[in-house]
């Protein structure tokens, strides 16, 4: 059949949160949008390009998940401009794919009966029917359409094969020319409407779905222990420390592998390259420099796989659930604790995050504390310091000494962002109390093993763009520095000294000596601001072009030679508030729409890191730690 | 799925679902949202409850408690688990079941 030139059908994916919608929008368009079991985990307008079967071009849109269009919160207004065509830069979509979770219709219906008042055509589609079926669920697919009065298909988005269906009703309706755009009818449901659209939903349930009202009993035995009173703080507290630990512990034997392989590199390049100053860029700007930081991808792979199997197994809202008074004694929202979970990992995804909380204070707070949470970003950081300076003891029998510093490091970190919007709250809010807290608890699902290493390599593939790109470019800058000018013929000190990046340190150095910094590590914080773990690199290659060239130590060696305890435990310290990364001030700038709380996180932090740093230092030095 | 007819449930002893312990059977009888929560109008807590499935009919049961003074509650609405904060949940008015209240989880 020959594509009858019809213009492009733009269709978009709605339906309640965590339904299946982006796992819908990836298996059609073939993208690899997060997916995860929790509300709230597409907080971001995205599209992408279907062909379907017979030739045509479809732009599909996937959307934050919404309860109604009434827009709550940023990101369901999102969905709402999107939807009802109120955005200046686009008209509304052609078509609504109306996603439902099979296992829970009730809410999902009343949604599609809210729906029908955009007056869009609309396909209904019953995802996750896998599990529907698993547990019983008996659906009469015709007879649901009828009593709703929209045509509808059943999907399984995570199976091959589970979205043929689908697949095949978007060919028929791609086939056909586009209609005219209607003018909504939505009007923002009263009380009664949406009782009326409910009583209406669960008519249509009674007709069509015979529901053997069989919760999920796996679910209930677990969360028995994870969110017993008791039971499941121990679990969720016993959890954290085993990723901690895991994150130290389990990546040695790769981190040796890749270390021991860069020490290598450096020897040969010494060996094939001749003396002088190419020598020197290869193994003390690239080699010394983006090694150091590419050592720590096992740790980071490591904690991202944690991260991901919570997530997909559906943890994230139980321990938000557990973490809620906790929360709401610092001001926080209760779901708040999902953001700042996934600031483990970085704390732009976390600021995005913060869409789902409806409360203007509360998500301002909530962005203002992310960056405190210990981002992957700080792991190098932590990790090299750690090594070099904390003996690796073991405590109470099973547990490493430095493991144990690292769980504090993190600690602090989570301690200081309660504190600080506990403060926040209480002194600038000057209103302690908390808005409602409604959170849906998913069904537990077993992680899917393909997605979770498509994740990690994605994770993989991104660390070590940022390693060719940022980091890199970073050291060939500081590499500079550090050997330009030349020493004057004659010279007898060493050659950095005459450099410019002694020059600039030196200028720092008064203003951050009272925190037990050098000179060193003064020009080594200017392109960390960047990114954290370049402030690493940037130490391994100033102590590398120090050093000259036999001594090609690593990083760690080298730094436990030259600092004090002390210094190291202040480096520390600054590390846990320090507001050294550019990426992460560049998003809450958009998340929050100007320079305002941009230059308010920056100072307190910074604030806090000098204070942090500087009471430490001065601690460690009253110990003798000097 | 049956629908009570909401006349019949108002006849029964009600009591609101922020009072009620772990393990409680029961059924949403009313709405009643006492007062706005600090800028969110009685009116946006209605509907968000009704949002979730709560309305007048649903078979509620609570299967959790929060570690701290009970709160808040994991609430399964007909079939799914909604975790909520006792202060929204005592505008939940609920009869208790018959029979099902025996069985606890
Ligand atoms: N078994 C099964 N799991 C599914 C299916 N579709 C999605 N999932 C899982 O359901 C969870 C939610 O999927 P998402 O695609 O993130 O849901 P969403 O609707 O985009 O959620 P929000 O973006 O939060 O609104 C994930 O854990 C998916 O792996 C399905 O058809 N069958
Ligand atoms: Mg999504």
């Amino acid at each position: 059949m020959t594509a009858i030139d019809v213009n492009d059908w733009r269709i978009a994916l709605v339906g309640t949160p965590n339904c299946g919608k982006t796992a819908l929008f990836n298996a059609l368009t073939g993208s690899r949008q997060k997916v995860a079991n929790y509300a709230g985990v597409t907080v971001e307008r995205k599209s992408g390009v279907l062909h379907t079967a017979s030739g045509h071009r479809v732009d599909l849109i996937d959307l934050p998940g919404t309860y109604s269009l009434r827009g709550r919160s940023p990101d369901e207004d999102i969905t709402r401009d999107v939807i009802l065509g109120k955005l200046a830069s686009e008209s509304p979509p052609d078509f609504l794919l109306c996603v439902a979770d099979a296992t829970n219709l009730r809410v999902a219906l009343r949604l599609v009966i809210e729906l029908k008042r955009v007056r869009r055509p609309m396909l209904l589609v019953l995802n996750m029917i896998d599990i529907a079926r698993r547990r019983g669920v008996d659906i009469d697919l015709d007879k649901l359409s009828a009593e709703l009065g929209v045509p509808a298909v059943t999907s399984t988005a995570v199976r091959r094969g589970g979205i043929d269906d689908l697949l095949r009703r978007i060919d028929d309706i791609a086939g056909k020319p586009t209609g005219e755009i209607v003018a909504s009818e939505w009007t923002t449901p009263a009380v009664s409407d949406l009782r009326a659209a409910q009583r209406e939903a669960d008519r249509v349930i009674g007709a069509a779905v015979s529901e053997p009202a069989k919760p999920d009993t796996w679910t209930t035995r677990v969360d028995a222990v994870l969110l017993h009173p008791v039971w499941g703080m121990v679990a969720l507290l016993l959890l954290l420390f085993v990723m901690f630990q895991a994150v130290f512990a389990w990546a040695e034997p790769a981190m040796d592998l890749i270390s021991g392989g860069f020490d290598a590199l450096g020897a040969f390049s010494a060996t094939v390259l001749p003396e002088g100053l190419l020598q020197s860029f290869v193994q003390n700007g690239v080699i010394s420099g983006v090694g150091s930081v590419l050592v720590f991808l096992p740790q980071i792979l490591i904690l991202f796989l944690f991260i991901l199997l919570l997530e997909d197994l559906g943890y994230m809202a139980r321990a938000a659930f557990l973490m809620d008074r906790i929360m709401g004694g610092a001001g926080l929202h209760g779901r708040a604790f999902i953001p700042l979970l996934s600031s483990f990992a970085c704390a732009i995804p976390g600021i995005m995050a913060t869409r789902v909380i409806d409360n203007k204070r509360d998500r301002l707070t909530t962005i203002m504390v992310a960056p405190l949470m210990t981002c992957s970003a700080r792991i190098p950081v932590y990790t090299l310091i750690i090594a070099a300076f904390v003996p690796n003891k073991p405590v109470l029998g099973i547990l490493g000494l430095q493991g144990l510093v690292m769980f504090g490091l993190y600690a602090a970190g989570i301690f200081s962002a309660l504190a600080v919007s506990f403060v926040a709250n209480h002194f600038f809010w000057r209103d302690s109390a908390t808005p409602p807290f409604m959170l849906e608890l998913p069904d537990y699902k077993l992680p899917q093993l393909r997605s979770v290493l498509m994740n990690l390599y994605q994770r993989a593939m991104a660390f070590l763009k940022r390693a060719g790109t940022t980091i890199f470019s970073m050291m060939v800058l500081i590499w500079f520095l550090a050997s330009f000018p030349r020493p004057p013929a004659g010279a007898t000190e060493p050659a950095i000294d005459f450099s410019l990046a002694a020059m600039i340190g030196r200028w720092i150095e008064p203003v951050l000596a009272p925190i037990g910094f050098n000179w060193q590590i003064s020009v080594a914080l200017i392109p960390g601001m960047a990114a954290r773990e370049v402030a690493v690199a940037s130490l391994g290659t100033v102590y590398a072009i120090e050093g000259g060239n036999e001594a090609a130590e690593q990083v760690g060696h080298m730094l436990a030679g030259q600092w004090s305890f002390a210094t190291a435990l202040a480096f520390l310290a600054w590390y846990v508030f320090a507001p050294q990364c550019a990426s992460t001030l560049a998003v809450i700038k958009r998340e929050t729409g100007g320079w305002r709380w941009v230059l308010i996180t920056f100072f307190y932090m910074l604030s806090m890191a000098y204070l942090a740093a500087f009471v430490t230092y001065r601690v460690a030095l009253a110990m003798g730690w000097g | 799925m049956s629908d009570p007819d909401t006349r019949t449930l108002e006849a029964m002893q009600t009591t609101p679902l922020g009072l009620a312990q772990r393990g409680f059977c029961g059924r949403v009888s009313a709405i009643m949202v006492g007062g706005d929560h600090l800028g969110v109008s009685a009116n946006e807590i209605e509907r968000r409850l009704l949002e979730l499935g709560i309305v007048e009919g649903a078979s509620v049961q609570i299967l959790h408690e929060g570690p701290i003074g009970r709160d808040p509650i994991a609430v399964r609405v007909n079939g799914t688990t909604i975790a909520l904060r006792r202060r929204e949940a005592m505008a939940i008015m609920v009869g208790e079941h018959d029979r099902a209240a025996k069985t606890v989880p």
